[in-house]
């Protein structure tokens, strides 16, 4: 019997065939983060992924998009529908922001990308295209490999295309900054923040929603401190910290922005190492050798790493 | 006869050394063996047969889970996990006399850590004992399933279950962060983490929706959601189906994402009329149930526009619940629209697919007329702005041959459902319902590389085995060939 998620895209074959089933092999996007998780192997033979919008039902708040689409693309052809989804825009692309899993400085406003991803295509480490997931919002059959996916930098799978959700862009959106105030206390003054930024000294906020909310949550900032219309986010240093929202805005001191509520911090510093747990590390060796037994996905790279 | 009859009849001068080695490993009392309960552990709330339970044991700590996982390991015993039972595909049926885990005992809340946002709690603690904790701080647990008053955190993980206000706040595994697990060589594991992005491969989100395949949750950290400044929620009543689900899709298509959208047909409402009196309209072919959340003023202009988008469908009457009383009785008859059936038919089988939201109103009405040609009475009530059917069908067990037209039905609708483009299951899991469905959505090379996941956190497929994967895709076959002749309680 015919299976519903068979694979019908010619262009998704070729991308499989290119890959094949033998030697040391990796997918570059826009390279925007290529250092994370270590570096490649000399040896490995980089291909790109597949371009372009396969289907955007806006109605729906779903979109089929090939993995070397870059997200600004993607980005665009949302917006033309007043969508958008959880991808931060690096100037990358779509198999390579999923691959990485860093979610967006909006988190609280779009979600985090890891619950934007219903379906993914990969290639694996036999040549064949896997489907894992579904096409719609919401769906529990089987195993979610769509989950374990995004942000294994490939080292399982090499994506190929996803269907992501998209949600409705805001009727309003407005930044605001102040300095001086206490940025928990901002987090708790206004509902559902798109965002909220603190470098040590000023607190960034995005309100998004009805014009006329935006307007009463405006009003309730001033009860916090005295706050002006920003143009976006401040410049983010380049290192990217996770911590818990706890500690995140307690974060030491140097150049800094902290995602309050959220936990990220972008630094000037790397993030030291952080231990893994054993027991989990165990069960990511089983993953590895049960999708990659001769680790020719992406050799050299570590989720985590 | 079977060995545990003659064991049993002997008295206690032979016990079996598996049961002696748990309840060494536990308390004697906490793990039992008797006939009232291997036959209240043999089924869960779905309509499938029972299996057969081995020892169940009633753990208190992590510790403990981790020496029942010992103790089955030893004796190369499966183990199945249970929450409070009301699963709806089988998924806690136990397949080879397995050793049952009830995690009720461990129903605790630990921490409210409204710092990092998130609750640790234990896997037995019931849902709608979290969200009733956690309102007066501001705070709720947002996956909502119709069984929230009885059903158990642990069971929401294994089933990664959803609810009506998962429309706009997603399912389980959305508002999981982190989870104790005992694996079942018995480590015990943390996967996920409090902080913003976990390092390593997202295990946590490998193991939600695992339905006890992978091992045995302990802890869990959900994430706490603030609770809604204002909510409006608003009854519309439609002369068809198709009406109720257009005017879902429009409201979506609009650009706006309400908490919950929820339709009920008629025969539904009926019943559920008689049985909480909560106003419902009885003369309605369908009703639609929209929740909008947020701020004052945007709920009140998505409110505005949804009763527009319902009136230019043909809406016959739009009403909005006037006090959080009002509210509340209207979402009471929607959560026991369940236990309404009883008022009908003895059984009934729920079932879970599916569909794009535009394809609703189509697959419906395939939904009725599937029933009409096998004789089989059918209610709709779903989760419509997820495309989550629920049809129910009614029937009575003692009649002859019901069963299995109710059964052939279901198949049809399950294909009906594929067919428009649309998946198995979107909150109830798959169990041993729909397994063999599997291979109809999934290809080989999926179904396998769904294994290779699994048996990672189970290479010997010890845990709740003979689910999920179809025949050939799993290590069930093995499994059970070897528990069954060499178990003592098969």
């Amino acid at each position: 019997m015919t299976a519903s998620l068979a694979v019908t895209d010619p262009v998704l074959h070729d991308f499989a065939e290119d890959v094949g089933a033998a030697d040391p092999v990796a997918v570059a996007g826009g390279r925007t983060r290529w250092a994370v998780g270590g570096a490649l192997a000399d040896d490995a033979r980089i291909l790109a992924a597949p371009t372009g919008i396969v289907a955007y039902a806006a109605p729906e708040m779903t979109v089929q998009v090939r993995a070397g689409t870059t997200v600004a693309e993607l980005d665009a052809a949302l917006a033309s529908h007043g969508q958008r989804t959880a991808l931060p825009d690096r100037g990358g692309t779509v198999g390579g922001a999923i691959a990485v899993g860093e979610n967006a400085v909006e988190t609280l406003g779009r979600g985090r990308l890891r619950d934007a991803v219903l379906q993914v295509r990969y290639v694996s480490a036999e040549g064949e295209l896997v489907t894992g997931g579904g096409p719609v919002v919401k769906n529990v059959t089987g195993y979610n490999l769509p989950k374990l996916m995004t942000g294994s930098l490939g080292t399982l799978g090499l994506i190929a295309e996803v269907i992501l959700r998209t949600n409705p862009i805001p009727a309003a959106r407005q930044w605001l900054v102040a300095s001086e105030v206490d940025p928990m206390a901002v987090a708790d003054a206004v509902h559902a923040p798109g965002a909220v930024l603190f470098d040590g000294t000023s607190t960034w906020v995005l309100l998004e929603g009805h014009a006329p909310d935006l307007a009463a949550e405006t009003a309730a900032l001033g009860s916090v401190g005295s706050f002006a219309e920003a143009d976006g986010p401040p410049t983010l240093p380049p290192h990217r910290w996770s911590l818990t929202p706890a500690a995140a805005a307690a974060f030491p001191d140097g150049r800094f922005v902290a995602s309050i509520g959220v936990g990220t911090v972008w630094a000037d510093t790397p993030q030291p190492a952080r231990p893994a747990d054993t027991g989990a590390a165990a069960i990511a060796a089983r993953m590895k050798h049960n999708f990659d037994p001769t680790g020719r996905l992406n050799p050299g790279r570590q989720a985590g790493a | 006869m079977r060995l545990l009859d003659r064991l049993t009849r002997r008295g206690a001068a032979v016990v079996d050394p598996l049961v002696a080695d748990l309840r060494a490993a536990l308390a004697p009392e906490r793990v039992r063996m008797d006939g009232a309960e291997r036959a209240l552990m043999a089924k869960d709330a779905s309509v499938f047969g029972g299996g057969v339970a081995g020892p169940t044991c009633f753990p208190t700590s992590t510790a403990e889970v981790q020496a029942i996982m010992r103790v089955a390991a030893r004796h190369d015993s499966p183990i199945v996990p249970r929450g409070a039972g009301t699963g709806l595909a089988g998924g806690a049926i136990p397949l080879g006399a397995p050793v049952v885990v009830s995690l009720q005992k461990m129903n605790r809340i630990l921490e409210i850590d409204e710092a990092n946002r998130i609750a640790w709690v234990e896997p037995g603690l019931i849902n709608l004992d979290l969200s009733r904790h956690l309102h007066p701080h501001g705070w709720h647990f947002a996956p909502d399933p119709s069984s929230q008053s009885v059903c158990t955190l642990g069971g929401n993980v294994a089933n990664n279950s959803g609810g009506p206000h998962c429309l706009a706040y997603g399912v389980t595994d959305a508002h999981i962060v982190a989870l104790e697990v005992v694996l079942p060589d018995g480590e015990a594991v943390m996967l996920g983490g409090l902080d913003a992005e976990p390092a390593g491969l997202d295990l946590r989100g490998a193991f939600v929706g695992g339905e006890g395949t992978l091992g045995i949750t302990t802890r869990i950290a959900v994430r706490l959601t603030r609770n809604p400044p204002a909510v409006r929620t608003l009854l519309l009543s439609f002369s068809s189906v198709r009406a109720a689900a257009q005017t879902v899709s429009d409201i979506i298509a609009a650009g706006i994402v309400p908490a919950a959208l929820e339709v009920m047909d008629q025969r539904i409402t009926v019943a559920v009329e008689n049985f909480v009196s909560a106003g419902y309209p009885t003369d309605a072919a369908a009703v639609l149930l929209a929740e909008i959340e947020g701020l004052e003023a945007g709920v009140d202009i998505d409110a505005a526009r949804i009763d527009e988008i319902g009136r230019a469908n043909g809406a016959t009457d739009v009403r909005r619940a006037g006090s959080d009383a009002e509210r509340e009785l209207l979402w009471k008859g929607r959560k026991t629209a369940f236990g309404a059936i009883a008022q009908l038919a003895p059984d009934y089988y729920l079932h879970d697919t599916v569909v794009p939201r535009s394809a609703l109103a189509d697959v419906l009405e395939e939904v009725y007329e599937i029933a009409d040609r096998h004789d089989v009475v059918v209610m709709n009530v779903f989760h419509a702005g997820d495309g989550n059917l629920h049809p129910l069908l009614l029937f009575d067990a003692r009649e002859e041959g019901t069963l299995e037209r109710v059964h052939a039905a279901g198949a049809e609708i399950l294909r009906a459902s594929l067919a428009a483009g649309g998946v198995l299951s979107g909150e109830h899991g798959i169990g041993v319902e729909k397994q063999r469905f599997m291979g109809e959505l999934f290809s080989d090379a999926d179904l396998e590389h769904q294994n290779r996941l699994r048996r990672a956190f189970d290479p010997l497929c010890r845990a709740n085995p003979g689910k999920v994967l179809p025949e050939g895709h799993s290590c069930a076959d093995i499994q059970q060939l070897r528990a069954v002749p060499t178990g003592v309680w098969g």
